[in-house]
């Protein structure tokens, strides 16, 4: 019990005493799963709003590996992207290996399938006649998808604080692909990893702390926009 | 048309992926980088956090530190996917060698491994003074053992140990744990087992561990680090000229004061002995 109390006071000693290095660490943690996030939110919301929208052939398959992808494990997918991007795989001309740039490819890579998953049942769960619906009423086809896509803002939220959620909590496709070099590629998770091998408990107890704080007040100021409309009851006469 | 129209929009985000990594990688990367591949020990301890700076700030490289087992330093080394290799574990480093994939192997430095283990030394290897005599009677009484198993430089090390007592560790009692140095005493620690562990390591888990040294000073528990360049052959972009210069640095005089002097602050004693201008048939 001593030692959580001692990773509490460390937390707060590296966070308010101002360590420039535990900042910089912070700050790239956010930089590179911030980053990972937005891509993976271009990528997933355009493939889940297809696949929730169309039917072509192949689409159940193409349902299916999403939902797979949802669970992939980060170091499998860590496995695969160094494979491709060390100087002897076939990307490796691109220099990316053990870069911020690899670490973000990886992280894509996880969170997108995240998102298009949740995307697709956020438009599913849409009555299937709204668009029909507005049309009807004399909507244009971009502006039936935006209005669609606002009808269906709280799940897409939820998409987006899983695909973050995902990203700035995994430790192995980062440690593999970004080598978790000091100063680079070293983020929360990895640092954690390398202090609790060094035997600095409290200090790798203070990095785990700061991960989860992060994560808390990114996720608060989300679920605070995706809250603020409630369920209106009739008012008890 | 939707469908199409949908496609075209994934294209784009794809080519935003690339454009947002290069944007990143371009901010980050400085014009002159090279790759070591090192083993766990040099990075825990803390040594490569001394040294690293002080050549980068010499030479104007930016090092890329990937610090992994041994087995995979060098495979990483011999692959090309690294340009200068640090590691401990001379036979395997000579069989590299051997094969021309490395070469010009030269001592950098010195320790040597321990045997760690309960307080109360249920196998009594206390006694037994000699590292392969001590592993017999671990395995003679099936006394909690915990390997590293991961093909590293200490790992490769009991390998020999359990080779030349001419036993196959096999059973229960026989724990690979597949992680690194720290990780694995402080699960030895908490099955109250025995571990091979470099000093380095050990000492900076002063504190934290109940086990104690029951074994050292062995000859056959040398701990020999080398430092190796890479053969331009392995691949096509080596920084050749980067990883001869990271090498000759660790074994220039000023280096290896340095390694002398590292560690007596923190420890009152030296965690690596200089071994540079040393030959290795005189440490063994």
């Amino acid at each position: 019990m001593r030692l959580i109390w001692n990773g509490i006071v460390t937390a707060f000693a590296l966070v308010f005493g101002g360590d420039a290095e535990v900042w910089s660490i912070t700050g790239l943690s956010i930089e590179i799963s911030g980053l990972a996030t937005i891509v993976s939110l271009l990528l997933g919301m355009p493939l889940g709003i297809l696949l929730a929208m169309s039917r072509f052939p192949g689409r159940g398959l193409a349902v299916a590996l999403v939902n797979t992808g949802m669970g992939l494990p980060p170091v499998v997918v860590g496995l695969f992207v160094s494979i491709f991007l060390w100087r002897s795989g076939p990307l490796g001309f691109l220099d990316l290996i053990y870069s911020p740039a690899a670490m973000i490819i990886a992280q894509v890579i996880i969170a997108f399938p995240i998102v298009a998953g949740l995307t697709l049942t956020s438009f599913q769960t849409l009555n299937p006649n709204l668009g029909l619906q507005l049309v009807g009423i004399g909507a244009s086809k971009p502006q039936v998808l935006w209005l669609l896509c606002k009808e269906a803002r709280l799940p897409l939220l939820a998409a987006l604080m899983a695909g973050f959620g995902g990203v700035i909590s995994e430790v192995g496709a980062s440690m593999m692909v970004g080598g978790n070099i000091r100063g680079q590629t070293r983020v929360l998770t990895t640092a954690t990893v390398l202090e609790a091998g060094k035997g600095n408990f409290d200090l790798a107890i203070a990095l785990g702390l700061i991960l989860l704080a992060l994560s808390f007040t990114i996720n608060f100021v989300l679920t605070h926009i995706q809250q603020r409309e409630r369920i209106r009851w009739p008012k008890p006469s | 048309m939707k469908a199409l129209r949908c496609v075209a929009l994934l294209f784009l985000s794809a080519f935003m992926v690339f454009a947002l990594a290069l944007r990143v990688r371009g901010a980050k990367a400085p014009a002159k980088t090279l790759i070591l591949s090192t083993t766990t020990s040099t990075q825990d301890s803390g040594l490569l956090d001394v040294l690293v700076p002080i050549f980068e700030k010499q030479t104007g490289y930016s090092v890329k530190t990937v610090s992994v087992g041994t087995g995979q330093a060098l495979a990483l080394a011999a692959k090309g996917d690294a340009d200068v290799a640090l590691v401990h574990a001379p036979e395997l480093e000579k069989q590299y060698v051997t094969q021309g994939k490395l070469l010009n192997r030269r001592l950098v430095m010195y320790n040597d491994f321990i045997i760690v283990g309960p307080k109360e030394d249920p196998a009594g290897i206390k006694s037994a003074v000699k590292a392969v005599e001590a592993v017999k009677r671990i395995a003679g009484r099936s006394a909690p053992f915990v390997s590293r198993g991961d093909n590293s430089g200490t790992n490769v090390l009991e390998k020999t140990l359990w080779k030349r007592a001419g036993i196959e560790p096999k059973g229960s009692w026989y724990i690979e744990s597949g992680q690194g140095m720290g990780s694995t005493l402080s699960i030895a620690n908490e099955k109250n087992a025995y571990t091979l562990s470099d000093r380095a390591t050990y000492l900076a888990f002063t504190g934290k561990l109940n086990l104690v040294v029951l074994l050292e000073g062995d000859g056959a528990l040398f701990n020999i680090y080398s430092v190796m360049e890479v053969n331009p052959a392995n691949g096509s972009r080596i920084n050749t000229v980067g990883g001869n210069a990271f090498a000759d640095f660790m074994v220039a005089p000023a280096t290896q004061e340095a390694i002398k002097n590292f560690g007596v602050e923190k420890f009152g004693r030296s965690l690596f002995v200089p071994a540079a201008r040393m030959r290795e048939a005189d440490l063994n």
